[in-house]
């Protein structure tokens, strides 16, 4: 990992004043640190992707091939013939600057390039030079430059210093999306074999494995195993965990982050315990074992692939609908993509409680179910036999991912979950939540350590928000309902908000779950003393 | 070319042409447009107008206000020309007496350009002698 | 540079007409045939984008949320305009969009502050923008319509009724329009904005500065015209209603003050530019995915024309194949067996 600044010199660096010379006359910082590293030649090959290579973006050449510029040309004049969006987007900004301070590697950094018009620019302004005729006749003067090798360099550094979390768009008049603008620049540096290792290298484990560590089934197996065992050491309670079964109602899917790391496998934990409080027949999938999508971070050709697991492996199981896990990007792809890429799945059925009876129309055509919205409707239906005081003293606060906060409006279910499980729950300001939300800074494929200045410098607003209600009241749980929220928001918290642990929601309702048969419960998920419960730990 | 939503946009965009277009075809089949000229007082009285033609075209509202707030304010009701000429600052005494009525003078102008003063929101407008 | 460029270009844009008409008297080209050409450029360019636009797919379905989605959790309260469910409440948002400006009314400025060597990031409610940008459309808007009384004739009612309600204040004679007032200070505030933030100065070009100018430029002469030399509004009417009844007179009466052509060539310059520029922003809001799409792909199919059938997934047979040995060995079900 990168050498980190402390907060202090952190905040000194930070610098909003831009610089005197203009945009395009100011050169990227390609020193180590600011970029992740490239793409491995053998994931990039594996993809099938072009010019599989080692290279360094450090280095003066990158070994692009020689037709580079024709490729990069020829793939934006393709993708502004398919997306309205794109060709819409390059063509109507006005410059307001309403964008500007709402992105939060702007605010950790107050590099110009990071407030998202100017990031937007970067193309635009090669848009205008190669595809309009102010720009071919005027140049530098309606805001076009030729396509140079620099820029390549440029758009490499800052089109992996945005997460797509899509906050900009939301305050955007003409709701302009960073997000598209960022997908097209990324699925252009791919044709030149432009890519870094952190997206490239989950995105081939997933194709070959099912899920992006590159867990292998029996591995999978494995590690679904101990989990079971864990439970049943610490409730007494054996819970049934089947793993490919053909003829469940159910298949369930999660971010295999959830297998893997801490605090993630108690969130995966707390799946398990639910699932056999309230008797699911349901099956995991170690084929279909990874919820979460880097073919979105990628392109979409590659995100259709990656998605289609899904409703193939639903189809060849059986089962009646799909039931995901909490994660943020992999319900941006089921809720505005998977249809659309890899539909209809006629074979489902509805998604429908077999609890409850509740019929999800809202998921008709996916048949895909969110667990905060099954959980939810468990919890109204009173058919869970909850214990809030497992989860007493804790003052707990919700981070909405990006994209089910921005992308689908997933905002008060979770919150519903929460405040069943839990005595205390405080919302952090509303300019940093719900559709406002704040990213971890470590979405879109950007949660890699190499560029953890980057990170804590983009986790800012979140880790100053976190700081508030950390100090005002008294809050040490951050819940969140995303993977790799698990993964980046715990650096996040010791950096900006020391002090303050992140949970999955689900881990919470494992551990307020009374499960019929268990023993005295005496620890948490996390195998720590319940309250109440520390002396006999000793 | 094959259109997206195409129904909806391209409804769209004949709404919009033809609110930007809606002058032409407004006016279609309408006559070349000739100004209105002016009906000049029907005896004048062997009397010229308080100022020339030009001046009273490009300031009469000018002279209106600034009479009334003479005769109102201040109490002044003599005008005197650049001729030396002395008139009585009035709209019914003066004025009104040669430019008898409002359809076939004022009007004329007024009308054809939208304006609406309010000088008849106290005054009586002069009707003309055949009613 | 980019602001100085602007104002260069509109002093030359000026001074044109005021060579052309005052020196050489040029008033049919520039009254009649200037006019023409350059709305007949607007038309069909802009029609042109419109299709343009139109003849791109849209691929997938990615509104922005912006509040809580639909849900058959009936306690889970639905904020319709904000994530409609369906076409009428994605009506309301665009509606909401493009008559309110309802994104920009969220925007807030951030600033960080040090307390106790501690950051504070604060965020603060910035309407101003939202304000004046609303203030310069309606003003820019109605002035336009109030000028249709020089293109109809007769004058319909309506506009002597926007006539009295834009003078209603009764200031001075003729009577002082108020979004003359009102086009003029937002000009001056967005135009000031982009000179004075750092950070918008910084992203200006001059295409943001010029169209700002040129506005500027318009209702000034425009101001000019009417309260200084208060030009011969039936002269102008009637070159204007022989333009659009496409019988131009001839010739252009001489009562027309030359501040008319300046008008009149500024006006030109600014339809003929519209089309190439930023300022399709007018068509493009209504065309904008992340906002005029209902939030229902998860209950709706939204198709993909150019979706690419050939493009599978690994299937799980090649998956089976390449794990099948261990999987057995660790007892995990297999659809072939060794």
């Amino acid at each position: 990992m990168a050498k980190v600044p402390n907060q202090a010199d952190l905040l000194q660096s930070m610098n909003y004043t831009p610089p005197a010379k203009g945009w395009m006359d100011v050169p990227p910082n390609l020193a180590p640190g600011n970029w992740a590293y490239p793409a491995k030649a053998e994931k990039v090959e594996y993809l099938g992707f072009p010019n599989p290579r080692q290279w360094s973006p450090a280095d003066e050449d990158w070994k692009l091939p020689p037709d580079w510029w024709q490729r990069i040309h020829e793939g934006f004049k393709e993708r502004l013939g398919k997306y309205r969006s794109l060709q819409v987007f390059m063509d109507i900004c006005v410059r307001c600057g309403a964008c500007a301070d709402k992105c939060h590697f702007f605010i950790g950094s107050g590099d110009p390039k990071n407030m998202p018009v100017l990031r937007a620019e970067l193309l635009r302004s090669i848009y205008r030079n190669d595809f309009t005729m102010a720009g071919k006749i005027l140049g530098r003067l309606a805001g076009a430059r030729p396509l140079t090798l620099d820029v390549i360099k440029e758009w490499f550094i800052y089109f992996y210093q945005c997460t797509e979390c899509r906050r900009c768009s939301l305050f955007c008049p003409y709701g302009i999306d960073t997000a598209e603008v960022t997908m097209m620049a990324r699925e252009l540096l791919h044709l030149v074999g432009v890519g870094i290792n952190w997206i490239l290298e989950p995105a081939s484990n997933c194709n070959r494995t099912g899920n992006h560590l590159g867990i292998q089934p029996h591995a999978f197996k494995d590690i679904v195993d101990f989990m079971v065992d864990d439970i049943e050491e610490i409730t007494g309670v054996r819970v049934n965990a089947p793993l490919n079964e053909k003829g469940h109602e159910v298949l369930f899917i999660t971010p295999s982050g959830d297998a893997f790391a801490d605090p993630g496998i108690y969130t995966f934990m707390g799946y398990l315990l639910l699932f056999h409080h309230i008797g699911l027949d349901y099956t995991l999938s170690t084929y279909a074992s990874e919820g979460g999508n880097f073919g979105l971070f990628t392109s979409a050709d590659l995100m259709k692939k990656i998605n289609g697991k899904m409703y193939h492996e639903a189809k060849r199981l059986g089962s009646k609908w799909i039931l995901g896990g909490e994660c943020g990007h992999m319900w941006r792809v089921i809720n505005q993509y998977m249809d659309t890429m890899n539909g209809p799945a006629d074979f489902l059925s509805v998604p429908t409680s077999p609890i409850t009876g509740t019929v999800f129309k809202n998921a008709a055509q996916t048949k895909m179910l969110h667990i905060c919205e099954f959980t939810a409707d468990l919890m109204k239906h009173g058919k869970l036999n909850i214990d809030k005081s497992r989860n007493a003293g804790k003052v707990v606060t919700f981070h909405d991912s990006c994209n089910p906060a921005r992308a689908m409006g997933l905002l008060d279910e979770p919150r519903y979950v929460i405040k069943n499980v839990v005595d205390t729950y405080v919302d952090m300001p509303a300019q940093t939540i719900r559709e406002q939300t704040f990213c971890c800074a470590g979405g879109s494929g950007l949660n890699t350590d190499e560029i953890m200045e980057i990170r804590l410098r983009g986790g800012l607003p979140r880790g100053n928000a976190l700081k508030y209600v950390q100090d005002r009241y008294g809050v040490d749980t951050l819940a969140c309902i995303c993977a790799i929220d698990r993964a980046t928001l715990p650096p996040l918290a010791d950096y900006w908000a020391p002090g303050v642990s992140v949970t999955g929601v689900h881990e919470m309702v494992g551990n307020a779950l009374i499960m019929e048969g268990e023993g005295e419960r005496t620890m948490n998920l996390r195998q720590e003393p319940l309250p109440g419960m520390e002396e006999e730990e000793v | 070319m094959k259109l997206y939503n195409g129904g909806i946009i391209l409804a769209g965009l004949v709404i919009f042409l033809g609110l930007v277009t809606m002058p032409v075809w407004a006016n279609l089949g309408k006559p070349a447009y000739v100004p209105q000229k002016l009906t000049m007082p029907a005896a004048p009285n062997d009397k010229a107008c308080i100022e020339d033609k030009e001046i009273m075209r490009n300031t009469h509202m000018q002279i209106l206000d600034s009479w009334r707030d003479a005769v109102v304010r201040d109490g002044k009701r003599v005008y005197i020309n650049r001729h030396g000429k002395q008139f009585a600052m009035s709209l019914q005494n003066t004025c009104m007496k040669c430019h008898n009525n409002k359809e076939e003078f004022c009007d004329k102008c007024h009308l054809e350009a939208a304006v609406t003063p309010y000088c008849w929101d106290c005054h009586i407008a002069p009707k003309g002698k055949k009613q | 540079m980019n602001a100085i460029y602007s104002l260069v270009f509109v002093f030359a844009l000026v001074l044109i007409p005021l060579f052309g008409v005052g020196a050489a008297q040029q008033t049919y080209f520039f009254g009649v045939c200037v006019p023409w050409t350059a709305f007949l450029i607007f038309l069909v360019f802009f029609t042109a984008k419109i299709i343009k636009w139109a003849s791109r797919p849209v691929p997938f379905s990615i509104p922005t949320t912006a509040g809580q989605q639909w849900s058959n959790l009936d306690f889970i309260v639905h904020d319709k305009y904000d994530n409609p469910a369906t076409t009428g409440q994605t009506w309301i948002r665009m509606i909401l969009e493009v008559f309110a400006f309802r994104s920009l009314f969220r925007n807030t400025s951030m600033r960080v502050a040090m307390k106790d060597g501690k950051p504070i990031v604060g965020y603060f409610s910035a309407k101003w923008l939202w304000l004046f940008a609303l203030m310069f459309h309606y003003a820019f808007f109605t002035i336009a319509v109030r000028h249709l009384r020089l293109f109809l004739n007769p004058v319909p009612k309506v506009f002597e009724i926007l006539e009295t309600l834009d003078g209603l204040l009764q200031i001075g004679i003729p009577r002082l329009y108020l979004t003359d007032m009102v086009i003029v200070a937002a000009v001056m505030f967005l135009l000031l904005r982009r000179v004075a933030v750092p950070t918008v100065r910084y992203i200006s070009q001059v295409a943001d500065y010029f169209p700002l100018l040129l506005i500027l430029a318009i209702a000034a002469s425009g101001i000019y015209m009417r309260y200084y030399a208060k030009v011969d509004v039936v002269a102008i009417k009637q070159l204007i209603l022989g333009m659009v009844t496409l019988h131009p007179v001839k010739p252009i009466p001489a009562t027309i003050d030359i501040s008319f052509f300046i008008h009149l060539f500024l006006v030109s310059t600014l339809i003929f530019y519209f089309p190439f520029s930023k300022l399709m922003h007018l068509g493009g809001v209504f065309l904008s995915p992340t906002r005029n799409m209902p939030n229902d792909s998860r209950f709706v199919r939204h198709v993909n024309p150019w979706n690419d059938p050939n493009i599978k997934p690994h299937s799980y047979a090649a998956y089976e194949d390449d794990f099948r040995t261990p999987m057995i060995a660790a007892g995990l079900p297999v659809d072939k067996e060794a």
